[in-house]
């Protein structure tokens, strides 16, 4: 019986230490259990080497992916811009970032006239519900995008073999 | 060697579109997961994916870890003439994958 006193008496204190412990250190333990990932910031790096200083317009492309998904190991993803594809009005390019993944950098299509038609479709990993963004590059030289919020139940990359 | 799936229309109208399905089996591991002594595994990917019609470089796609194994990818061409439409895949450690399918245009 006098066991059952202590016991819970010592685990209330453990835990009150503990939670000063965390607090003191809180930055660097919220910093120490996450896993490596690209932050928003690498995202904009990583688009920026692909655009250099011309400015992203909303539009002419479009981005479909499941919102809701439940195993971010293949996950469907659809990408199809508007052009003609004619031989002076063409798709040159269409990269897709993300923006919690390890690495931002997802794909990079080269496309031309011969393509017909500026879409393309393949299955990617997502690590974390996230922003996914996708760019296409135009003939003229202007770069337009397309984002979409996804949220991801079960998270690819990460767990152990 | 790899196994590839490819699906290409045998037959197709000159001017249509046509839509190519490739698949080929690989791990894609992405050198971020950790192996049971704590350590990544090293990365092995396909990292570039060309296809040429008749010679002539229709699609190419820089791949990354972020794709899923077993790379699947779908595009489409315009059908001009009867030919080959030939598919590569290169990677790391050396990987190198080709198939060739051919199509008639009536």
């Amino acid at each position: 019986m006098r066991e059952d006193h202590i016991a819970p008496a010592t685990r209330r204190r453990f835990l009150i230490d503990t939670a000063a412990l965390a607090g003191a250190a809180g930055l660097d333990l919220s910093l120490a259990i996450r896993p490596a990932s690209a932050t928003p910031a690498s995202m904009r790096a990583a688009i920026r080497r692909v655009v250099g200083e011309a400015s992203v317009k909303k539009g002419r492309l479009k981005i479909d992916l499941p919102p809701l998904i439940e195993n971010g190991n293949a996950v469907p993803l659809t990408v199809a811009a508007e052009s003609p594809m004619t031989a002076d009005n063409y798709v040159k390019a269409i990269h897709v970032f993300t923006e919690k993944n390890p690495q931002p950098n997802v794909i990079s299509v080269q496309l031309g006239p011969l393509a017909g038609r500026a879409t393309f479709a393949t299955r990617i990993r997502l690590a974390d519900s996230q922003k996914v963004i996708a760019i296409a590059e135009m003939n003229d030289g202007s770069f337009w995008s397309d984002e979409i919020e996804v949220i991801v139940t079960l998270a690819a990359c990460l767990e152990g073999v | 060697m790899a196994r590839a799936l490819i699906n290409v229309p045998p037959k197709a109208k000159r001017g249509e579109l046509i839509e190519i399905k490739t698949l080929i089996s690989h791990n894609m591991e992405t050198g971020f997961r950790p192996d049971n002594t704590g350590k990544p595994v090293p990365r092995d990917i396909i990292t570039e994916f060309v296809c040429k019609y008749n010679g002539e470089e229709i699609f190419r796609a820089e791949l990354f870890p972020a794709i899923a194994a077993n790379p699947f990818l779908t595009f489409f061409t315009i059908a001009t003439e009867s030919g080959t439409l030939n598919f590569e895949w290169t990677g790391d450690n050396g990987f190198s994958a080709s198939e060739s399918v051919n199509i008639t245009v009536e």
